[in-house]
């Protein structure tokens, strides 16, 4: 049977974790490689780095981390942040990330995933919506959710697939950071509007917002931040609470 | 003792890469290589694939001699060699992704699309799933029954010959995710992405 998948992801800014793990074992606090590696020894089935670098000019620590890690880490790394072009894709990959996720660059230029998708194959190509709730319908920004592109989330979401992405990276810019939950509504009619897998994101604060991300928004994977950050929860407990939940999970 | 892994265009393999230094440390030498005389006097190959059925034949098309050098190495020498997803599938005879496409024809049988059952199982079959073995296969030496694997694919290889299945995976319905036919061996799940259980399929392998 398949699993649910549990993704931890780090935010990386000029090659350095943002807001990371402190563990007091930890050597350095802000070496996105060795977190990772955290994570990978703990169980977790998806490893998700965001550069959320602002200049061009540092873009290239981010290779040197993906590089890194994937020396290090033996399950799937996903990068996202800054993607813009099938060029970028194809360094990251040769890097040694598994998997890309494409934002801004999908809406701007739907051609970036149709393209790339056919290049590298679906398998790799994740594309990372973010998406704001507007009366009864939720509209798509961009640029880490500073613009708003008036495009309704639920049909691009159906172009997405149509045009070859492997899997949707959903997140509720309403709940991101504010621990409250993932916006279920949001994830499960994107869910059952499209075939492919849809990664819930944004909003967790707890255990039980793990569970109603797989039981009600129907994701195929959870990908939370802040909860695994400090040592709150580890991805060892909260698979654990998912199983005790009768939710298929690796353990 | 050298392992090559055949570097073909076939999309990402720099995981795998890393995956087989790390278990052969300096024991073995891991060489990435489209060099047919290298390919010819290794001692095994590793066969990966990612992307389409037909992209990666073509690829393999491609390089002038290549599927001359991979037939002699696997059926006439009988060398071991291990293919990975898509690179498992090239063994069947025909492959029905973009296109029909004939394959290697290494292992009777044909690459069809995943019975979704009307959109109740999504695709790809993405993530983690146990694998049922059903037969006894030198790379799962130490390796538990209902071990997880990572699965990314939305094609399936039928064997003709039931008997050359080694484990299978349930998503719609058992999906064949190993095959052993004398020294050709296959993984329709991406041990190199696999944790440390993956690693040890890795590591049986070389140590064949």
């Amino acid at each position: 049977m398949l699993k649910n998948r549990i993704i931890p992801c780090l935010d990386v800014k000029n090659g350095r974790v943002v807001k990371g793990i402190n563990f007091v074992d930890l050597k350095d606090a802000g070496d996105p490689v060795e977190q990772a590696k955290i994570y990978s020894d703990g169980g977790a089935d998806e490893i998700c780095f965001l550069d959320i670098t602002a200049s061009n000019e540092n873009r290239d620590t981010i290779y040197d981390v993906v590089g890194k890690t994937s020396k290090k880490c033996f399950v799937p790394l996903t990068f996202g942040g800054g993607v813009r072009s099938v060029d970028d894709i194809n360094k990251l990959l040769n890097c040694g990330a598994d998997k890309v996720s494409i934002n801004t660059a999908a809406v701007q230029n739907p051609e970036v995933v149709e393209e790339s998708s056919k290049k590298f194959g679906s398998q790799c190509i994740v594309v990372a919506i973010d998406a704001k709730k507007k009366g009864e319908k939720w509209e798509i920004f961009t640029h880490g959710g500073r613009n708003n592109t008036g495009i309704d989330a639920i049909e691009f979401a159906k172009k997405m697939e149509d045009s070859g992405a492997g899997e949707l990276l959903v997140t509720s810019m309403d709940r991101d950071g504010t621990q409250v939950g993932y916006d279920i509504e949001l994830m499960s009619k994107i869910s059952s509007m499209v075939n492919i897998p849809v990664i819930a994101s944004g909003g967790v604060g707890n255990l039980d917002h793990l569970v109603d991300g797989i039981k009600l928004g129907n994701a195929s994977a959870v990908l939370a931040a802040s909860i695994f950050h400090y040592g709150k929860h580890s991805v060892k407990e909260a698979k654990e609470y998912l199983d005790s939940k009768g939710i298929p999970v690796r353990i | 003792m050298n392992v090559t892994i055949v570097d073909y265009n076939s999309g990402n393999i720099s995981s795998v890469i890393n995956s087989f230094k790390e278990v052969a440390k300096d024991k073995v030498n891991i060489e990435v290589t489209s060099d047919l005389n290298k390919i010819k006097s290794s001692d095994k190959v590793v066969l990966p694939g990612q992307g389409s059925f037909k992209s990666c034949v073509d690829a393999l098309n491609d390089i002038n001699g290549l599927v001359d050098t991979l037939n002699d190495f696997a059926t006439s020498n009988k060398k071991p060699l291990l293919g990975i997803c898509v690179g498992l599938q090239m063994f069947a005879d025909i492959g029905y992704e973009e296109t029909e496409t004939k394959g290697l024809g290494w292992i009777s049988g044909k690459v069809s699309k995943i019975d979704n059952k009307n959109g109740k199982y999504k695709l790809p079959h993405i993530g983690w799933n146990q694998i049922n073995i059903v037969k006894d296969s030198k790379i799962f030496k130490d390796i538990e029954n209902n071990s997880h694997m990572y699965f990314v694919h939305s094609y399936e290889f039928i064997p003709e010959d039931k008997s050359l299945i080694s484990a299978t995976t349930d998503y719609s319905s058992n999906i064949v995710c190993c095959v052993e036919k004398e020294n050709i061996f296959g993984t329709q799940f991406h041990p190199e992405k696999s944790d440390k259980i993956g690693l040890k399929i890795i590591d049986n392998f070389i140590n064949l």
